[in-house]
């Protein structure tokens, strides 16, 4: 399933998809909407909409980043799915901490307990 | 370019530019040099960058209601010590007093709308200047 996408490296297990991003840097407004796409075609292909979004990869990300997160997440929650966040760094745990995101999106430390919580739900 | 001299040791850049991508990228890449090239680290990079990313695309976006045919004032100075981002579009300018709150609970998970909200964080600080159409910036390194 992976290689059909530039932006991330998706990989599909039992009752769940892990999506890693494999930009470092999610700012650039062309950028944001082509990964957006990427992400429409993974939650239309789910058999299950749970989705880990892997993080590891990422430094930094902007406020049209964000607005792609709320809006998967959304999309996620109308198909009964939910979205788990994790291997969130600092800098990116301080942008959802100043805009309160961190209320809305679920984030855990790891993949494991991404995992955890997601199967767990 | 005007590099340092006795009086002014700062890096100044000016530019004006239409909303295409690439040249915003351009600018956003020189001032990184730039900041790289007055010693400063990562975080500092960070914050100026993450600022100049949403003032431009606030620009084009809503200044502009994203017609890449207007221009964009872009001023840039660095220091060892201090970096200065003015960004100007042609719009008519907005009231920021009245850009609802995005940290406020019925706003949480409206997807826009937290381009200032992130610039007043990073950065040491950020003005709109009336009419509102020119954000300038500033980040005073510790």
């Amino acid at each position: 399933m992976s290689e059909q996408f530039q932006h991330l490296r998706v990989a599909v297990e039992q009752g769940h998809v892990v999506v890693r991003l494999r930009e470092r840097q999610i700012l650039d407004e062309m950028l944001i909407r082509a990964i957006g796409e990427e992400l429409d075609v993974v939650v239309a292909d789910a058999a299950s909409p749970r989705i880990v979004l892997d993080f590891s990869q990422v430094e930094h990300l902007s406020s049209s980043a964000l607005g792609m997160l709320i809006t998967l997440n959304s999309r996620l929650q109308d198909r009964s799915g939910s979205l788990c966040l994790a291997h969130v760094n600092e800098t990116i745990s301080e942008v959802f901490r100043i805009t309160r995101l961190d209320r809305v999106l679920h984030i855990e430390p790891d993949l494991a307990s991404a995992r955890a919580a997601l199967l767990g739900e | 370019m005007r590099m340092s001299s006795e009086f002014d040791p700062s890096w100044r850049r000016q530019w004006r530019i239409g909303g295409e991508r690439e040249a915003c990228l351009q600018i956003i890449n020189q001032t990184q040099q730039a900041i790289e090239s007055a010693g400063l680290g990562g975080t500092v990079a960070f914050a100026v960058r993450l600022a100049m990313e949403e003032a431009m695309v606030n620009a084009i976006r809503h200044g502009h209601a994203g017609d890449e045919s207007l221009e964009i004032k872009v001023e840039v100075s660095v220091d060892a010590s201090e970096i200065s981002v003015a960004v100007e579009d042609m719009g008519p300018g907005f009231d920021p007093d009245a850009v609802p709150d995005p940290t406020a609970e019925e706003n949480l998970t409206i997807a826009s709308g937290r381009g200032l909200t992130l610039m007043r964080a990073f950065m040491t600080e950020v003005e709109v200047v009336p009419p509102g159409n020119r954000i300038e910036m500033r980040y005073v390194a510790k």
